[in-house]
């Protein structure tokens, strides 16, 4: 009896589950769907399969550029905000705690909470008052600032259970604390360094709200995108970079996800057989 | 620099908080000495071995190895080497390259250096495992990885945390046996850290006892388990009984005490303290400086009650309640003779048995 219930059930949950995921992807599928439609206008039933959009999109010179702005500010942001995030979870993660630990740890974390265009706001109003002209850079800080909070997480759960007996093992047998960190430390915190940098350059890549606000004149892609779905035209354009940058981010975090679990199992592995 | 100053340990003091580690600990160690740092846990004796490696600071004291004070070096400029309690063996490096990492800080040809890592796997008898990974050895492996990854750089101390602790018991004992002879053959000297009483008895040249941050004895194995200066030594080291009583006499070194429970006892005097007729003192007797009897035996000697006997193979350790003493007797007897619970016995003891202690 107890088992028919729980078929029952089980059935209910399958239909329920499905609905959960359909509700979540089929939206972003409608892009790249449309993406190969060969109509200037997005509505059922299509009408034939065309590239010729993605390749509208590669001819787009202003497009390229806004692309090639977004990735130089993906790779600074990634990088600052993981160096930085690196030394703030070292610190956070000593064997001997510091006493200001949870306060440091709480406050660096509590950015997530604040909403973007809050962030966008006050930033915007704090470069224009220590006259910072609006450009890429100006965008890079508002991007590591977002950013930070993703890289301390993802470094701390790599430094969390790491042995600081094996640094003090390096600097036993002679290296100063710059060697160690080069000889032992990075190494095995590699995984997680990628994961951080992937991560967040994905959160630079696709945040809309503070490049808007701080790009001034050196539009980014999703700032460029936005712009041209005043010119009805030009949507299938948009549709095509969409889908493309779809795969690319999923391509992107499957690799984050896949160094983090390397690194995770590494980790687990030390420990198993350290105890 | 001779000896007994090769490490020389002056009143060091350090704190965590308000909790004092180590509180005023004085220690000279000789060269080429086995030195173990005995105690429970939370004596402060890792405390103290971190100092000397410059892992830990002292608020107070000085630390000087070999003529020159290292108190406020790193570790990286002390002449000393540490195997650590987890073995900290390098998990992305392969044994070879665990073993050549602190070699490759030193100016050193790469020959010179394959040579004394060589020469270092075949002293730890793992020659064949250069290539593997930390993952792929066991405990007992890894600890003589670490072993030779800190010799190898021929440091003038040994530091040693506890590093027979996640051994079996077996493999331990085998490890008690190797250890020291490795220590023979380099003549390094070895500071080594236990809680374990029988580990540091049957290795070292000599111990330091710690309890609560303070130095209780420092003496060699036999002098501690024979002439123990004060209850709580004698009582971390074997098992010990323990009579109150009254001292009534001293004369050539040999104390007279009145006991409720055992009589007038004449006893050892310990090598240090001061006791004066009147006082207020312990006799302590071990175990086996006991003996048990059917027959009434020559005076002195008191009648007692078997509780409880437990059969050991080679030995047997018997419980005998006496009057005039709270806890039962602990008595070791060889095996020839059967003692079973609830027989009544005499215990008498053998001369030079009982010790005096203060109180």
């Amino acid at each position: 009896m107890n088992g028919a219930r729980h078929r029952q059930w089980g059935g209910g949950l399958a239909i329920y589950a499905f609905a959960y995921l359909a509700f979540l992807y089929i939206p972003v599928l409608l892009l790249p769907l449309f993406s190969f439609n060969d109509s200037l206008f997005i509505a059922f039933p299509l009408r034939g399969f065309t590239t010729k959009w993605y390749a509208a999109m590669a001819a787009d010179t202003q497009m390229r550029a806004a692309l090639w702005n977004t990735l130089k500010v993906g790779a600074t942001a990634s990088l600052v905000s993981t160096i930085l995030g690196l030394l703030a979870a070292k610190a956070l993660t000593q064997s001997a705690p510091l006493p200001s630990r949870g306060f440091v740890l709480g406050f660096a974390n509590l950015s997530l909470f604040i909403p973007e265009i809050v962030i966008g706001i006050a930033l915007l109003i704090l470069m224009t008052s220590v006259g910072l002209p609006l450009s890429l850079t100006s965008v890079v800080i508002g991007h590591v600032l977002i950013c930070l909070p993703f890289a301390l997480l993802v470094l701390m759960s790599r430094l969390e259970g790491f042995d600081s007996s094996l640094e003090e093992a390096s600097r036993d047998l002679g290296e100063n604390a710059w060697m160690t960190f080069w000889r032992v430390t990075f190494p095995l915190v590699l995984p997680g360094i990628i994961a951080s940098l992937l991560l967040t350059f994905i959160v630079s890549f696709d945040d809309f709200m503070l490049a808007f606000f701080l790009c001034g004149t050196d539009t980014t892609l999703p700032v460029y995108i936005f712009g041209e779905l005043r010119f009805p035209y030009k949507l299938p354009n948009v549709l095509a970079l969409g889908a493309a940058i779809l795969i690319a981010s999923a391509a992107l975090i499957a690799l984050a996800e896949w160094a983090r679990r390397l690194g995770a199992e590494g980790a687990a592995r030390d420990r198993v057989i350290g105890a | 620099m001779e000896g007994s100053d090769f490490i020389r340990i002056d009143k060091v003091t350090k704190q965590f908080g308000a909790a004092t580690a180590v509180d005023g600990v004085s220690l000279h160690i000789a060269k080429g000495e086995f030195f173990s740092l005995l105690g429970p846990s939370g004596c402060g004796k890792t405390t103290l071995l971190r100092m000397i490696g410059g892992f830990a600071f002292p608020d107070e004291g000085r630390i000087v190895l070999d003529g020159a004070d290292v108190t406020d070096l790193p570790p990286n400029r002390r002449p000393t080497n540490m195997v650590f309690q987890s073995y900290a063996i390098f998990p992305h490096l392969n044994v070879r390259d665990n073993i050549a990492y602190g070699l490759r800080v030193e100016r050193m040809s790469a020959g010179e250096r394959n040579a004394r890592v060589d020469e270092a796997l075949a002293m730890i008898r793992l020659s064949g495992y250069g290539e593997r990974k930390a993952q792929q050895l066991s405990g007992g492996e890894r600890q003589r990885v670490a072993l030779a990854r800190a010799l190898v750089k021929r440091p003038k101390v040994l530091l040693l945390d506890e590093p027979l602790g996640a051994l079996d018991k077996r493999l331990r004992e085998t490890m008690q046996i190797e250890l020291r002879q490795i220590q023979r053959d380099v003549g390094i000297t070895f500071i080594f850290v236990t809680h374990d009483q029988e580990e540091a008895l049957s290795m070292s040249d000599r111990v330091a006892v710690m309890e609560k941050g303070r130095v209780l004895q420092v003496a060699d194995p036999k002098t501690l388990y024979e002439r123990p200066v004060s209850r709580a030594v004698a009582d971390f080291i074997g098992t010990m009984n323990f009579f109150e009583g009254r001292l009534v006499d001293l004369s050539n070194g040999k104390a007279t005490v009145e006991t409720a429970a055992l009589g007038r006892v004449e006893a050892s005097m310990p090598s240090g303290g001061t006791f004066a007729p009147g006082a207020r003192v312990l006799i302590a007797i071990r175990p086996e400086k006991l003996v048990l009897s059917h027959e009434q035996p020559e005076a002195p000697f008191v009648p007692g009650k078997i509780v409880a006997a437990s059969y050991l193979g080679d030995r047997s350790q018997i419980q005998v309640s006496i009057s005039g003493a709270d806890t039962p007797v602990a008595v070791v007897t060889q095996t020839s003779t059967a003692f079973r619970d609830g027989e009544f016995v005499y215990i008498s003891w053998r001369s030079g048995g009982p010790l005096l202690i203060a109180e």
